[in-house]
C-alpha cells in the first residue's frame, strides 16, 4: 500500500465521522476541537480495522490526529514497524 | 502546613539560603527542605515517599533502557552481514515492549498498591463487616494505618513519569536526587498540582538568580491565596460545619444555604492553596502549572472539569480515560457493537465504558467511603446524559438562533453549571449517601416549612459582620474572576500607577491580618485537599 492509497483511506475513514469537515484544508482537527474524544477513540478503531494497524497510548497524542497528512504518516509508520 | 508561623520562618530561611548558596546546590536545598518538610508532618511520612521515588526511579531507567536497545538494534550500526531482517527487528521490538510491558505492571502493582493498601483496606474491612454483622459472625478488627500526608498526589504525579517514560514521552532523570525532588517538591507535596515532569523539570533544576520580581510576584499570589482561605474559606467552613453537624434541624432551604457555602467554602480553600502553592514556587524561580481556569464560569460540566482541578482531569484523561477507550478489550467491544448495533453503539461504548471507570477511580481518590464512589459515578451519568441531550440542545438552538449567543441564556448555563455541582457536593457536605439523599428530598418538600431566617442564619456562628465580610469577599472573588478573561489581573494592578498599586496591596495585606478567621485558640483548618 502507498502513500497515495493510505491517505485515500484515511479521508474515507474521517468522511465516515463527519461529513461536513474540509479534511483537506483542516490542520488542527485536535486542536481547535473540531474532533471530540468520541471521534479520536472511533478513528483508532476504524484506522486499525481498515490498515490492520494497532495505534496505542503510545501514539494517542494531538500531533498524530490534527489533520489528515499526520493521520496517514502514522500509518505509514505503524506499517512499516509491523 | 503552610499557614503557621514556624512554616513563615522556614520559608524565609530557605529562599535566603537558596539564593545565597551557589546555584548548583539550589535543587539539592529544595530537596532537603522538601523532606524536612514531609518529616515535620510526621516523621514516619518520608519513607512512604522515598519508596515510591525509589522504585518509580528504577523502573523508568530499565524502562528507557529498553526502549534504547530496541532503537540500537533497529538503527544499528551493524557489523557488515550480521544486519537483522525486517522479522527480527519486529521480533526484537514485541520482546522489547512486553519486558517494559511487565516492568511498568511491577512498578504500578507497587505504588497503586502502597496507596491502596493503606488508604482503603479500612474500607475494605468496613464492608466485610457490615455483611459479618448480618452474619452474626465476629468482625474484623480494624488496622491502624498511617496514611502519609499527599500520597495520592505524589502518587499520581511519580505514576505519570513512568508512564510517560513507558510511551517515550518524556525524557528520563538518570539522577535519582534529582527525581525524588520532582516527586517531594514541598510546595506541591500535599495538595497538588499532579505536574508533568516535561514542565515542571524546566524549571525545577534550573540555576535561579534572585530577582525581586519573582519575590514581588510570589507574595501577591500568596496574599491573595491567604486572603481566600483566611477571609473566606475558614469563615464560610464555620457556618458550614454547624449546619452539616445537625442535618435534621437545618433542612429545607438550609440544605440550599448550605450547597451555596459549600460551593464558595471549596472553591475559596482549594484555589487559595493552589495561589499559596503556585506563589511559594514562583518564588524560587520554578514554574508550577494552574490548576483552575475560572471554574463557575463554565456552561456545562465537561467545561466544567476542564477548568476545575485540571491537573487531576489531565492525568486521568491522560493515563485512564484514553488508554482504557482504546485499548484492545474496548476495541473488541467496540468494533462487535459496530457489527451488532450499528455505528452509535460502537462510538458510545468505549467512551462511555472509559467514563464510567475514571468517574468510580476519581470518586475513590478523593476518599475511601461510598458517598465519594456514589458522588464521583453521579458525575460520570451527568456527563453521559449531557452528552445523549447534545442533539436536543442543537434543535433548540437552531430554533431559536439568538439565543444562544444572549448574556441571558449564557448565565442560565453558569448557573445550572453552579447548581448541578453544588448538589453533588451535597454528598461531601453530609458524607453519608442516605443523608444526602434526605436532606436533597427536603430542599424542596420543606422549604417552604423551615424558613432561612436572619436569626437561623446568625445560629450557624456567624455575625452579621461576617456575612458582610463574606459578601465582600465572594465580590472579590467575582470581579478577579472576570477580570483574569482579558488577561491576568496581577499584571492589571501592576501597571497601575504607584498609590493604587500599593493601595490594594496593603488593602488585601490588612484584609488578611484584620477579616481573617484566627487568633488566640483558634487553630486553622486544614486545606480540604491534604486529606486526599
Amino acid at each position: 500500500m502507498n502513500e497515495k492509497e493510505i491517505r485515500q483511506g484515511v479521508l474515507t475513514v474521517l468522511q465516515e465521522l463527519h461529513e461536513d469537515i474540509d479534511y483537506e484544508e483542516e490542520e488542527a482537527l485536535v486542536d481547535d476541537r473540531i474532533l471530540d474524544s468520541f471521534d479520536l477513540v472511533t478513528l483508532v478503531t476504524e484506522l486499525g480495522e481498515e490498515f490492520d494497524v494497532e495505534i496505542t497510548a503510545k501514539d494517542f497524542i494531538p500531533e498524530n490526529f490534527n489533520s489528515a497528512g499526520r493521520l496517514t504518516q502514522l500509518v505509514l509508520r505503524l506499517l512499516d514497524e509491523g | 502546613m503552610f499557614l503557621s508561623y514556624p512554616f513563615i520562618v522556614f520559608l524565609t530561611v530557605l529562599i535566603f539560603l537558596y539564593y545565597v548558596l551557589p546555584k548548583r546546590c539550589q535543587w539539592f536545598l529544595l530537596l532537603v527542605a522538601g523532606f524536612a518538610f514531609y518529616a515535620a508532618a510526621d516523621i514516619r511520612y518520608p519513607p512512604f515517599l522515598m519508596a515510591t521515588a525509589f522504585t518509580v526511579y528504577g523502573a523508568a531507567l530499565w524502562i528507557g533502557r529498553c526502549s534504547q536497545k530496541t532503537a540500537a538494534y533497529r538503527k544499528g550500526p551493524h557489523k557488515e552481514g550480521e544486519a537483522p531482517s525486517r522479522q527480527e527487528k519486529k521480533a526484537f521490538r514485541r520482546k522489547m515492549e512486553k519486558k517494559k510491558k511487565r516492568i511498568l505492571l511491577l512498578c504500578l502493582f507497587l505504588n497503586i498498591g502502597i496507596l491502596a493498601f493503606v488508604k482503603y483496606t479500612n474500607f475494605v474491612i468496613d464492608n466485610v463487616n457490615t455483611v459479618l454483622e448480618h452474619t452474626g459472625r465476629q468482625e474484623l478488627s480494624y488496622i491502624d494505618f498511617i496514611v502519609p500526608l499527599g500520597i495520592s498526589f505524589y502518587t499520581f504525579q511519580a505514576v505519570g513519569y513512568l508512564f510517560d517514560v513507558y510511551w517515550e514521552k518524556c525524557e528520563i532523570q538518570k539522577n535519582f536526587l534529582r527525581f525524588t525532588l520532582f516527586v517531594s517538591f514541598f510546595p506541591q507535596l500535599v495538595q497538588g498540582p499532579i505536574s508533568r515532569y516535561s514542565h515542571l523539570s524546566q524549571t525545577l533544576y534550573g540555576k535561579h538568580s534572585f530577582d525581586g520580581k519573582n519575590i514581588r510576584s510570589g507574595l501577591e499570589r500568596i496574599l491573595y491565596g491567604c486572603f481566600k482561605k483566611l477571609v473566606i474559606a475558614d469563615r464560610m467552613g464555620a457556618g458550614l460545619h454547624v449546619l452539616a453537624e445537625d442535618p435534621g434541624h437545618y433542612t429545607g432551604g438550609f440544605v440550599f444555604v448550605g450547597m451555596i457555602f459549600y460551593a464558595v467554602q471549596l472553591y475559596a480553600d482549594f484555589t487559595g492553596g493552589i495561589d499559596i502553592t503556585i506563589g511559594i514556587a514562583e518564588m524560587f524561580g520554578i514554574q508550577v502549572e494552574e490548576n483552575f481556569i475560572r471554574p463557575y464560569f463554565s456552561k456545562n460540566i465537561a467545561e466544567y472539569w476542564r477548568r476545575w482541578h485540571i491537573s487531576m482531569g489531565t492525568w486521568f484523561r491522560d493515563y485512564m480515560f484514553y488508554p482504557c477507550s482504546i485499548s484492545r478489550p474496548v476495541k473488541k467491544i467496540a468494533v462487535f457493537c459496530k457489527k451488532h448495533f450499528g455505528m452509535g453503539a460502537a462510538r458510545r461504548v468505549p467512551v462511555y465504558t472509559a467514563t464510567m471507570l475514571v468517574w468510580l477511580v476519581t470518586g475513590l481518590w478523593h476518599g475511601a467511603r461510598w458517598y465519594f464512589v456514589v458522588w464521583g459515578l453521579a458525575n460520570g451519568v451527568i456527563l453521559l446524559i449531557s452528552e445523549e441531550l447534545t442533539p436536543l440542545y442543537q434543535r433548540f438552538h437552531q430554533r431559536f438562533p439568538g439565543l444562544g449567543g444572549s448574556v441571558c441564556y449564557r448565565a442560565f448555563q453558569v448557573f445550572r453549571t453552579i447548581l448541578l455541582m453544588s448538589c453533588l457536593r451535597l454528598f461531601d457536605i453530609y458524607g453519608s449517601v442516605r443523608t444526602t439523599l434526605r436532606q436533597f428530598v427536603h430542599m424542596f418538600t420543606q422549604f417552604g416549612s423551615h424558613p432561612v431566617t436572619g436569626e437561623e442564619l446568625a445560629g450557624l456562628g456567624l455575625s452579621r459582620a461576617d456575612y458582610v465580610i463574606l459578601g465582600a469577599g465572594v465580590l472579590v472573588l467575582v470581579l478577579v474572576s472576570l477580570g483574569g478573561r482579558g488577561g491576568s489581573v496581577r499584571e492589571t494592578i501592576r501597571r497601575q500607577p504607584y498609590a493604587v498599586r500599593y493601595t490594594v496591596y496593603v488593602s488585601l495585606f490588612f484584609a488578611v491580618l484584620l477579616f481573617g478567621v484566627y487568633g488566640q485558640g483558634y487553630d486553622v483548618r486544614q486545606f480540604i485537599y491534604n486529606q486526599f
